[in-house]
């Protein structure tokens, strides 16, 4: 009886050997030199079978204080959004949850077709040219903005607004030292970022990366700012929420030459982080430097219309050390949830949802009755002023049942007091009452 | 078949979304979108056509044999996707306090725990998103522990084999290093009278695959250890062949001081059309404290993600790692426990039959035993017929089996490269191995039939000159197919919105 | 449609498979039949910006086609004074006369002399014949 998911008998292991011409598996290891040969049993945990592996995970599914048992407001880059049903269906499909990176396009022409149907949502949505077929998450495709627009310019300064996603941020420095960038950022202003500082800023900068809604909850005059890195000479990136697109005006109209993010909050469940994915569309002009693959249109011999990767000598399999980036395999299965999900909501269904969150939103600002942080126009996430400090708000809170945000302090000195609350349109007015009746007797 | 956006009708939909009447706050007028994105408008009928028509057109380890060489298609078994999917999982905040994502928080532990037996070193990071993440993280931390000790601005090299993967030299460049390659000697290891020429004080690390791209385990890997110790380097890892020696040899063993796993190949996070993965990355004790953070720590019978890493190179990716794969590999790991050397037994055992049974019809540039994959060459084929791996690969379409990885690794003309996997069953593997030695005689009897294959798939060979030159990258709705990529960006600057 | 091989006997050749027409102190380059044959149809020619300077051995910019990318290194150095533009918008042409319209580009020598260690055709014969 062989271990785990093996198919082979005992009948075939003696025939394969004897077509090998050995007499067992250890002599095929005989090329493993004898010093480094790893002789014990590997300490692990002992073997389960399926009912029990289920029975174990399920309980350490019990320990997590997730969003079926806690009303949660907590927001801050993931989101709390409905995925349809029909997502986890055809994902489940195993031709697309087997299959590996369609080098093979005749065998492929289903998962090609869809990379670039999700690549012509994320151009619509975004106002862009061209998109590729995913990058890790929402905090790479900053950094690999940053690469492109370095390649670009032959400047090695990028500009980050302060009121982009600090886990963005981090990710852009750890991967400076190598680019060989400088990362300047620039402070926010009462929740948004001023254009004139920003410009300032931007003078000699390849790129400028800023959030819209920003991570504060903030609309950033968004244009404005484009036309400010611009106008220093700099790139324009934007950061942004995919849902936010039905109402809020597309990047690729107001001058951006990159648009990126993390596009969970269209398709995939919180997940603890993750396996999401990152988009990053860009300008026609970029095409060359995008990392990625990149899905294009061909016709066959008969004169067909198909699919195939396309651009491939900017990847690592052919450019190797001049590549573009090292990516190679990508988040093509959760891109395919946002593709199905968006042609679920439709550009009506995205806009309601836009809208459904606001009105939430705009609901619960007037029910907390707490002063907002800043005086600006928000999307789906607000900050509000406590009376205590935010940390201790959430643990009072969270023992009545109920997660109402993200403590800002976390990321922004001085913010200790400042609590960041998220809506979706999974939110009704009811749960708002009660987040309103909780935060009212914890802070008093 | 038409794209989605073609069956799109003005005014059809699917998803209905929640109104509770509640006043909408408007939005600036300067943000406001001005006209609506193009998305299609489908009802949920023909979503579900459309996407299953896709699956249909689309061949995953589920259809077939998939013996795609260096990606380990190995079959993903379905109770991984069920626990992945619990609420408790699935619906489970990365912003979470650490006290109510325990079970969670516990997983990440216990996985970092097994990955440093498998590795044979004592220090986990499970945050890498990818194996090619990985790498450059550990790149990271060979710069970070130079800079520490004050070597880093000497050290400006990095060293890699001929055969390498493409990601190894990406990485390189990304992580601000100079490469340096070195040559594959004529057993098919690492030339040491080479790698001895070009390690010196200016050498940062090695990066190597072991068993390498061709399918061999480095025989003098012992000494080449020794040479980049005694010249202060580093030793690097890549683990996308990691599948050969599980339980066999750990690559701490083996003299890696840093080393990264590819989840999605070894322990079976499925491939889902090119991603997602998962690429931890173990290290030998003097590197934890650069390690990314945060880090999964257990303090007593409580686990928590400790912020506090002073030395840390940064964070690499969002939260702390794409969370589900870990799910799915701890699960899978959980069905073998001790056993898993077996795992890689049979993926060794199967790649040596299918080897024993076709290096008569194609050539074997190294003849030894093989790993868990190997690389054969068709040049005898092209030599003879004008056959190329190209039309070799193509034709095994028709036999209803994915065809290997072809022309890599580059040292190989004509290459090649298989790797069946340990859970297929020897009838599958008699089944290639039959249409493998029937395309070298159709090679001789009708070689136009190889030249023209697929037969049998949806779409004939496709012409990617004709992609590359006129570039169509989305669907340009009133200007579709055949549109040049002058038309494409006409289209784009002549939209007033966007 | 495919050039037949050949290397003429009026240039000089690169060990890395360049040619250069020398004419005075000025020379036009581009890739030899068995750079381009190798490389298989071209889709894309990245150029230098007229004025940049060349270096011998060095490269100078880029050739790709769908499977592969190669450096194109100069033989000679000098300035760039042209860069033809209709292989940047048709780089087939390259394929279809490699050594006549298919040239890339065109330059002032700064060190003529510099000439006298490329191949000529004989030579450069003998080379792609232990290729």
């Amino acid at each position: 009886m062989s271990a785990g998911y093996l198919s082979l008998t005992d009948a075939d292991r003696e025939e394969m050997l004897a077509a090998i011409g050995v007499s067992s598996v250890d002599e095929l290891y005989e090329q493993v030199p004898e010093g480094v040969r790893f002789t014990r049993e590997l300490d692990v945990p002992p073997a389960l079978p399926e009912a029990a592996l289920v029975r174990h995970l399920e309980e350490l599914a019990a320990r997590n204080v997730h969003g079926g048992v806690e009303l949660s407001f907590l927001g801050a880059g993931i989101y709390d959004h409905y995925v349809p049903a029909v997502v986890d269906v055809l994902l489940s499909r195993g031709e697309f949850l087997t299959a590996y990176t369609p080098y093979q396009p005749e065998m492929s022409q289903g998962v090609l077709q869809a990379i670039f149907e999700y690549q012509t949502a994320i151009c619509e949505l975004t106002g862009m040219d061209v998109s590729n077929a995913s990058g890790y998450d929402g905090c790479t495709v900053a950094a690999d903005a940053c690469f492109v627009a370095k390649h670009a310019s032959d400047r090695s300064k990028v500009v980050l607004a302060e009121t982009l996603n600090p886990q963005v941020r981090q990710v852009v420095k750890t991967y400076a030292r190598g680019f060989g960038l400088e990362v300047v950022e620039v402070a926010h202003d009462g929740g948004t970022t001023d254009p004139d500082r920003l410009a300032a800023a931007a003078n000699d900068a390849a790129a400028v990366i800023f959030q819209q809604p920003n991570f504060l909850g903030c609309l950033e005059p968004a244009p404005e700012l484009a036309r400010a890195a611009a106008e220093a000479g700099a790139r324009p990136v934007v950061h942004v929420d995919l849902v936010s697109l039905g109402l809020l005006e597309a990047p690729g109209a107001y001058g951006c030459a990159m648009a990126i993010g993390e596009g969970q909050s269209v398709g995939c469940p919180p997940l603890y982080g993750g396996p999401h994915y990152g988009f990053f569309a860009a300008k026609d002009e970029f095409v060359r430097r995008m990392p990625g693959r990149i899905v294009g249109e061909t016709v066959d011999t008969g004169g067909e219309r198909g699919f195939v990767l396309t651009l491939q000598t900017r990847e690592q399999h052919i450019r190797r050390e001049k590549a573009t980036s090292n990516i190679t395999t990508n988040q093509t299965l959760l891109a395919l949830a946002g593709l199905v999900t968006l042609a679920w909501l439709g550009p009506q269904g995205l806009r309601e949802v836009g809208e459904t969150c606001t009105a939430l939103a705009g609901y619960a600002k007037e029910q907390l009755g707490l002063p907002l942080a800043f005086d600006r126009p928000t999307f789906k996430e607000f900050a509000v002023r406590l009376p205590l400090p935010a940390r201790d708000v959430i643990r009072e809170a969270r023992a009545r049942g109920v997660h109402p945000g993200y403590p800002v302090g976390r990321d922004y000195p001085g913010m200790d007091d400042v609590l960041l609350v998220a809506l979706t349109e999974k939110r009704t007015p009811a749960d708002i009452d009660r987040l309103a009746e909780v935060l009212h007797e914890v802070c008093g | 078949m038409d794209l989605i956006f073609e069956k799109s009708r003005p005014g059809r939909r699917a998803g209905r979304v929640p109104d509770y009447g509640l006043p909408v706050p408007e939005v600036p007028a300067e943000l406001r979108r001005a006209t609506p994105p193009r998305l299609p408008e489908v009802a949920e009928s023909e979503i579900v056509r459309h996407f299953t028509a896709l699956a249909d057109r689309t061949f995953g380890i589920d259809t077939g044999f998939y013996p795609l060489g260096s990606c380990t298609m190995k079959h993903n078994p379905r109770v991984d996707e069920r626990v992945a999917r619990l609420p408790g999982f699935r619906d489970l905040h990365p912003l979470q306090e650490d006290d109510g994502a325990q079970g969670a928080l516990e997983i990440e532990w216990r996985l970092q725990q097994i990955l440093a037996e498998i590795a044979g070193l004592p220090a986990v990071t499970l945050q890498p998103a990818a194996g090619s993440q990985g790498e450059l993280t550990g790149l990271m931390l060979v710069r970070a522990y130079f800079d520490d000790r004050g070597e880093g601005d000497r050290r400006d090299t990095v060293v890699t084999a001929d055969t390498a993967h493409g990601t190894n030299p990406a990485s390189v460049t990304m992580a601000g290093y100079k490469l340096e390659k070195v040559e594959t000697d004529a057993r098919g290891n690492l030339d040491l009278a080479d790698l001895r020429a070009k390690v010196d004080g200016r050498t940062a690390a090695l990066m190597l695959t072991n068993p390498s791209t061709l399918g061999l385990f480095d025989e003098g890997i012992e000494e080449v250890a020794r040479i980049f110790h005694d010249a202060g380097a580093l030793l690097y890892y890549d683990g996308a062949n990691l599948n050969a020696v599980v339980g066999r040899s750990r690559p701490g063993d083996m003299g890696f001081d840093i080393v990264h796993f590819n989840l999605h190949k070894t322990f079976s996070q499925p491939h889902g059309g090119g991603g997602p993965g998962a690429g931890p990355v173990a290290v030998r004790a003097d590197i934890e404290p650069f390690l990314p953070s945060p880090q999964v720590v257990r303090d007593g019978g409580r686990f928590r993600l400790d912020h506090e890493r002073p030395k840390s190179i940064g964070r690499v990716r969002g939260y702390s790692g794409p969370f589900g794969v870990f799910v799915r590999s701890y699960a899978f790991i959980l069905a073998y426990g001790p056993a898993l050397r077996e795992m890689s037994d049979a993926a060794v055992l199967n790649a040596n039959y299918v080897l024993a049974r076709l290096k008569d019809v194609y050539e074997l540039p190294y003849d030894r035993l093989c790993m868990h994959e190997f690389v054969l060459s068709a040049r005898n084929l092209k030599r003879d017929y004008g056959i190329t791996a190209l039309d070799v690969a193509k034709r095994l379409m028709d036999y209803g089996i994915h065809p290997p990885t072809i022309y890599f690794p580059l040292v190989v003309p004509e290459a090649l490269m298989i790797e069946p996997t340990e859970t297929e069953p020897k009838e599958r593997l008699d089944a290639f191995v039959d249409a493998m030695r029937r395309i070298a005689e159709e090679a001789a009897e009708s070689p136009e039939l190889l030249r023209e294959a697929p037969h049998r798939r949806p779409v004939r060979r496709l012409d990617e000159v004709r992609a590359a030159k006129q570039l169509v990258v989305r669907y340009l709705f009133d200007d579709s197919v055949g549109a040049a990529p002058e038309s494409a960006r006409a289209d784009s600057s002549a939209r007033a919105n966007p | 449609m495919p050039a037949a091989e050949s290397y003429p006997d009026d240039l000089k050749y690169h060990a890395e498979h360049d040619w250069a027409r020398i004419e005075s102190d000025e020379a036009t380059l581009g890739i030899t039949w068995f750079a381009q044959d190798g490389l298989g149809e071209l889709v894309h020619f990245e150029p230098p910006a007229v004025g940049a300077a060349v270096a011998k051995d060095e490269p100078y910019g880029e050739v790709e086609s769908v499977k592969a990318v190669s450096d194109l290194v100069s033989p000679l150095s000098g300035e760039v004074l042209e860069v033809n533009e209709k292989t940047v918008d048709e780089p087939e042409t390259v394929n279809a006369d490699p050594y006549g319209e298919g040239w890339l580009i065109h330059i002032r020598m700064s060190d003529p002399s510099e000439a006298d260690s490329l191949m000529d055709a004989a030579a450069y014969r003998e080379h792609v014949a232990e290729q």
